[in-house]
């Protein structure tokens, strides 16, 4: 009966035993008749990836954003609106870095950027005003570590994944090139250059809900100087993905400002020890 | 099929997950063989089912334990969003198929939060109100005499306490248990203890009631825990079940499904934080036997009078079967 189906391969084992005992096939047909999910895929296309369907997408776009709008602190929800509604404007990024040889060579290459891939004695020994020494003296004033951004789960290619962390992770850089620290009106600089420069939903989301949160000295700061320069710069600056920022430590802030076409912060922020800061007229 | 042909084939098919490659000259032989040790200590090399994935027996365990603790936080919350507050009805009607006296003692195994045992605190307290109501009517006037019999049964409340045990193998899940009792400032005749479903701290005969609800298909052996079941309850002792298990009306078989794989993992995301603990369980959901099987499994570890009822249609079933 059953022994002579012992020879076959497991997985057809399992339907024949399953055949066998009459309970144990509405099992298995019920597998089947679920909405393809019977033999649910262990081969992630990269380590931390979800499976979804699109339905699941719209869900958890809707989901996430509802949760990030009522608790601004759950960064996994923003992070889960990025994967979930950014699938177009990865393509563009990816695109755009393709089309330029340092954006290529991180494509090939893949750095992260992590406290263990960091030389941060190096870092610290190197002269002030230098982009490696401001990236420290930044992650040191505001508390924060690269290694705190959530891995990608849900974005359904390998190269856009990893775009999609290359983004997070030079978010912090982005401040420290801006000149903007992590309160809410130096988040929400940020986050108009980067809408403007990445075209991210969940940026723009961010720019357009960050400014309800802020009184009205900041709004009028944002409105009169702040978020005009960051708009600007965030249009005509080179796609900031396609720096390899880890081999321009040594490169000093204002270099890679004209390098990058960004124009200096009109206005200096608290929780930043800026010298370089020049007034915009 | 005789009864010992049953438990070989359905050992079997719970061996069967394993990857038995074997070829076809040495079939007969091995399969022999291979059917000895199938049956023989050999716990290294069983697996079993982690949702749809396969997994070492040993394994099982730790991963369940995992996810509960991961889940703890958020489990009632979530058991709410998920299942939009039915789950409360089914719990109200395991109560009221329950229908306990007071003075019985109820082991809640699986009982994390303690929804089961809250609500049997309070139906037996409501029940004892209208035992007292009710005596209070029939002696609308008394005598003396019935007076001073009154003093004398007060203190016979004492015997007449019910009592409550949540048995779980997650203190997690103990823990957001023992915070809900004491916001609800339930404090007398609960008790909350860390216990093994398979093989429990508790002597034989203790309990009248056994209850498990969600919580049996977390179990590795299934019939480990039913057998500690008919170990633990007294002579005459009721076990009874709540589980998810098979619907069987076609239609709503395929809207639970699509609800269950496209919504519960992104409530499971959003809510809590945690994608895969809410795939575990939709997937578990799928392995567990259906009504039919379960009420053999319930029989052969030894229970008598094994009903099952199906609740909303399938999506959960309530089996109850007597230690007699």
């Amino acid at each position: 009966m059953w022994r002579q189906h012992l020879a076959k391969p497991s997985l057809r084992l399992y339907q024949r035993q399953c055949a066998l005992t009459s309970k144990a096939v509405r099992v298995h047909q019920l597998h089947s008749t679920s909405t393809g999910f019977t033999d649910r895929c262990y081969d992630d296309l990269y380590p931390g990836h979800i499976h979804t369907t699109p339905i699941q997408k719209a869900l958890l776009a809707v989901g996430s954003g509802v949760a990030a709008l009522q608790n601004p602190y759950r960064h996994d929800m923003v992070a889960v609106l990025g994967e979930t509604t950014g699938h177009l404007a990865l393509i563009n990024l990816r695109d755009r870095m393709r089309n330029d040889p340092e954006g290529n060579a991180i494509l090939t290459e893949r750095p992260r950027i992590r406290l263990s891939t960091l030389d941060l004695s190096k870092m610290a020994s190197l002269p002030d005003g230098s982009f490696g020494r401001e990236y420290l003296r930044f992650l040191e004033d505001n508390h924060v570590t690269p290694d705190s951004r959530a891995d990608v789960k849900f974005v359904d290619n390998e190269e856009l994944a990893y775009i999609m962390q290359r983004y997070r992770e030079v978010h912090d850089l982005l401040h420290t090139l801006l000149g903007m620290p992590t309160n809410m009106l130096g988040e929400v600089a940020v986050k108009w250059f980067e809408a403007a420069q990445t075209g991210l939903p969940m940026c723009a989301l961010g720019a357009v809900l960050g400014p309800l949160r802020l009184n009205a000295r900041r709004l009028q700061s944002l409105f009169t100087s702040l978020g005009p320069w960051a708009l600007q710069n965030g249009r005509r600056s080179r796609c900031i993905l396609s720096i390899f920022y880890e081999r321009r430590w040594e490169q000093s802030v204002e270099d890679l400002r004209q390098e990058l076409n960004i124009e200096p912060p009109p206005i200096t922020l608290s929780a930043t020890n800026k010298k370089s800061t020049k007034k915009y007229e | 099929m005789s009864a010992s042909m049953r438990v070989l084939v359905r050992r079997a098919t719970r061996l069967s997950d394993r990857n038995i490659q074997l070829s076809a000259a040495a079939a007969r032989a091995s399969a022999r063989s291979s059917s000895c040790r199938c049956f023989s200590d050999a716990a290294e090399d069983r697996s079993t089912h982690f949702g749809f994935e396969t997994v070492p027996e040993t394994e099982k365990a730790k991963r369940v334990y995992k996810v509960f603790e991961n889940v703890a936080q958020r489990y009632d919350i979530m058991n709410d969003a998920m299942s939009l507050g039915i789950h409360r009805v089914w719990k109200d009607m395991l109560l009221h198929a329950m229908h306990p006296q007071p003075g019985v003692r109820l082991l809640d195994v699986a009982g994390g939060t303690g929804d089961i045992s809250f609500r049997f605190l309070e139906y037996v307290h409501s029940q004892q109100e209208r035992q007292k109501r009710r005596a209070a009517r029939s002696m609308q006037t008394p005598s003396w005499q019935d007076i001073s019999n009154n003093y004398s049964t007060e203190d016979e409340d004492g015997p007449l306490e019910s009592r409550a045990v949540v048995c779980d193998i997650n203190k997690e899940m103990l823990k957001v248990g023992k915070q809900k009792a004491d916001s609800m400032g339930i404090s007398t005749g609960l008790s909350w203890v860390v216990g093994d479903a398979e093989e429990l701290p508790f002597d034989d005969d203790q309990f009248d009631i056994y209850t498990i609800a969600f919580g049996i298909r977390n179990v590795t052996h299934i019939d480990q825990a039913l057998q500690e079941a008919l170990r633990v309850l007294k002579p005459g002792g009721r076990f009874m079940c709540l589980e998810f298990s098979k619907v069987t009306n076609p239609v709503l078989a395929r809207l639970y499904d699509a609800y269950s794989f496209q919504m519960i993992p992104v409530l499971g995301e959003v809510i809590a934080g945690d994608w895969k603990s809410y795939q575990y369980l939709v997937e578990s959901i799928r392995k567990f036997p259906d009504q039919e099987e379960f009420t053999e499994m319930i029989e052969d570890a030894g229970f008598y009078c094994v009903q099952h009822k199906n609740l909303t249609g399938g999506v959960v079933a309530l089996h109850s079967g007597f230690k007699l």
